[in-house]
């Protein structure tokens, strides 16, 4: 098991950058001009700067989703962010080659203790581009592909190609829009068949200049009987404006592939982080989506499943917490498209003082289906009488082959509760992260042991400075 | 001095006074049992001694030894080594019992040291096995879904976990079979030494058949009106409280 201060996500630790010499900068704001450079530093064909494009003019037809999402989304100013930036690494295969001020980034935030004691590979992105990238020679061997995106698109076309945008197409939303045009780096992955991973796949997500916008984008792929597990970790130290962060990241379980997703995110609390996840299970493969979301002003993530192969499974289980001044709209989409498909959504929400947690949950079973169950339990905590919490389901069941359960619940720690724990010795801040801890503890144990134990210290850390 | 020492304290809720000049000495080594009628005030003064936060104390002192205890938080009451056993304990749905003890004992500890597992679970589990605990209950949520016994037994659990100086068990017997009465009063007698002071709350004489007191108080309107030894509880069982109101009315 690797010691808490070895896998350092929290924030504090992770309040710090270098300054840094880029040698690749878009500038300042968003244009057909930006996208042309950002396809041309990447030396990309044709057919993705077409792509791109066409992104870029969706992204400026949609609206901003503010009829039924937060009218915070309007204080993103899209002419003053950064949209490419880097220092022209390549991604280095030993951690030797990383340069040293990107290395000093990342050796604060312990990634290569991590990878030396249960990694099976890591990626680490630095603002735009992936600096370090290296995987286990054994899995190499065996055809596993793990590279950052534009490598993945440069190297291995024909699966890339086939896949990239048809989970989720560029016209998805406003911001899988943007992400389409202008992203940059991100992992690809590609499991051959029935090879099984006995340990994680990790990347590393770090904003370090101020006003950026990172866009990874991830694809992943699990071939026939495969199974994978992937974990990514966030942070951005606190600057003064807000900051971008708008992913897309599609999986492909093919038949009887299992793939595990595993994101702890820990944003400073000035990043809008606007995500798109989504899965597409063929038969009898297993999707599961492990997210914990905590930091950032504004989160909007929705992990989906599309069940496209009879007896597909997929899953949501979900933390989210919400500070003073934080707003985390989470939820899951479940997609039912055939036959003895099942899905499971837990999430669990905390409020602190005027932190605000949304759920929202998009169940589909057509009725043509048989045998589809879907079961959502979503539970909420509040901690003060300020916090607000809100559930919006939408569920859509036709036919009377299929089953669907949905609970929800919101609980409040009581003052009494916590008088009660206070006598026994404990200080307010224990006694509140002990409720919080109490309340998700069956959620934290579904995170691998290395993030559970990381988990509980991001929430012991939350609380301290919740208490005044 | 060495004793928890209340001196005409009063205190209100709502600006509605419950204590009204209340003053009571337990020394350590001795029981002393508060009785009194309903609306007395005798649950009032375990949680103010123990720092509540809806009640104001307005006059008066109270001091565990020569600490005083007001304007204290309860986590600092607690640490100075004051345990209240609660009448109605509170569920903590998702903290086990085990953890729970032990952040509490972690608490008492300088910042930095921890206490040490193996010999934490075996004190643990000898001290189950004295209240007749099945072990299973280590991994159990803090009272949650406990039934009225079981929350009185993982009360004492606690105190003698955490074996304070002076303890308040405040209607320890409500809601007890007569089988669960004898295991928390067991419990409760072995904790009785020198070195520590017990105040028992109670409506009812019952309790004090099994926790002999070496005082009993009783209390009515806010205050001490009578203070006798453990016969006098007998009295209070055979006569009821109303001749003790009215004595306390002439004087």
């Amino acid at each position: 098991m690797i010691s808490p201060s070895q896998l350092d996500v929290d924030r504090d630790k992770g309040d710090f950058h270098y300054d840094t010499d880029y040698t690749f900068d878009a500038g300042i704001g968003l244009s057909e001009d930006v996208v042309r450079y950002i396809s041309e530093v990447k030396k990309e064909d044709p057919w993705m700067l077409d792509f791109r494009l066409k992104a870029l003019s969706t992204f400026e037809k949609k609206p901003m989703p503010t009829h039924w999402a937060t009218d915070d989304l309007k204080n993103i100013n899209f002419d003053v962010i950064r949209y490419y930036l880097s220092k022209g690494q390549q991604p280095s295969r030993t951690w030797d080659e990383v340069p040293d001020d990107i290395k000093n980034t990342f050796e604060r935030l312990g990634i290569p203790e991590q990878e030396r004691k249960f990694l099976a590979g890591v990626e680490a992105q630095f603002d735009s581009e992936a600096a370090y990238s290296n995987m286990k020679e054994d899995l190499a061997k065996e055809g596993v592909i793990f590279v950052g995106s534009t490598e993945g698109l440069k190297e291995h076309p024909e699966i890339f190609r086939k896949w990239f945008g048809k989970v989720i197409p560029t016209s998805d939303n406003k911001f899988s829009a943007l992400n389409s045009a202008v992203f940059s780096g991100g992992s690809f992955i590609y499991i051959p068949p029935g090879v099984k991973l006995a340990q994680p796949l990790q990347a590393y997500f770090r904003i370090n200049a101020e006003n950026f916008g990172q866009f990874e984008r991830t694809l992943i792929i699990a071939d026939e009987g495969s199974e994978v597990m992937y974990m990514e970790g966030c942070t951005a130290p606190k600057f003064e404006t807000s900051t971008l962060h708008s992913a897309v990241v599609e999986l492909v379980a093919l038949k009887g592939a299992k793939i595990q997703y595993v994101t702890v995110q820990n944003w400073s609390n000035n990043v809008f982080n606007l995500v798109t996840k989504r899965a597409i299970a063929e038969e009898e493969a297993e999707v599961r989506w492990i997210d914990c979301n905590i930091g950032s002003r504004l989160t909007m993530k929705y992990p989906g499943v599309i069940l496209k192969g009879r007896k597909a499974r997929g899953e949501v289980v979900s933390i989210a917490l919400a500070n003073d001044g934080q707003h985390q709209d989470t939820g899951a989409k479940m997609v039912h498209a055939a036959d003895e498909t099942t899905s499971n959504v837990v999430s669990k929400s905390i409020s602190i003082g005027d932190g605000r947690s949304s759920y929202r949950g998009l169940v589909q079973m057509p009725g043509h289906l048989k045998g589809c169950k879907n079961n959502t339990e979503c539970d909420a905590l509040l901690i003060n009488n300020k916090s607000q919490t809100d559930t919006y389901p939408a569920i859509t069941v036709q036919g009377d082959a299929n089953s669907v359960q949905h609970e929800a619940s919101v609980s409040k720690v009581s003052a009494e509760q916590i008088f009660y724990m206070k006598q026994r010795g404990l200080g307010e801040a224990e006694a509140m992260s002990l409720c919080v801890n109490g309340f998700v503890n069956d959620l934290i144990r579904e995170f691998p042991m290395e993030y559970s134990v990381e988990l509980k210290r991001l929430i012991d850390l939350e609380m301290e400075g919740s208490v005044g | 001095m060495n004793s928890l020492k209340i001196d005409n304290l009063q205190a209100s809720i709502d600006d509605k006074s419950i204590l009204r000049g209340l003053s009571l000495e337990i020394p350590k080594g001795e029981v002393h049992a508060i009785m009194g009628p309903n609306g007395s005030g005798k649950s009032t003064l375990a949680k103010v001694l123990s720092g509540h936060p809806d009640y104001e104390v307005t006059g008066g002192t109270a001091t565990l030894d020569d600490d005083s205890l007001l304007g204290l938080e309860p986590d600092e009451i607690s640490r100075l080594g004051l345990f209240l056993a609660f009448q109605y304990p509170m569920e903590v749905p998702g903290v086990s019992i085990a953890n729970f003890i032990r952040a509490a004992l972690n608490a008492r500890l300088k910042e930095g040291e921890k206490i040490k597992a193996v010999e934490y679970y075996k004190d643990l589990y000898a001290h189950m096995d004295d209240l007749g605990m099945d072990r299973k209950f280590t991994s159990r949520s803090l009272n949650d879904g406990f039934s009225g016994g079981e929350k009185k037994r993982c009360e004492i659990l606690q105190m003698s976990m955490l074996s304070p100086k002076y303890a308040i068990l405040d209607e320890t017997d409500s809601g007890l079979d007569i089988d669960a009465l004898r295991v928390v009063s067991d419990g409760v007698n072995r904790m009785r030494n020198p070195e520590r002071g017990i105040l028992v709350i109670t409506h009812y004489q019952r309790l004090l058949d099994y926790i002999v007191p070496d005082y009993v108080h009783v209390m009515s309107e806010g205050k001490i009106v009578r203070t006798g030894g453990k016969e006098l509880a007998l009295e209070l069982e055979d006569r009821g409280y109303d001749w003790i109101k009215q004595e306390a009315v002439a004087s």
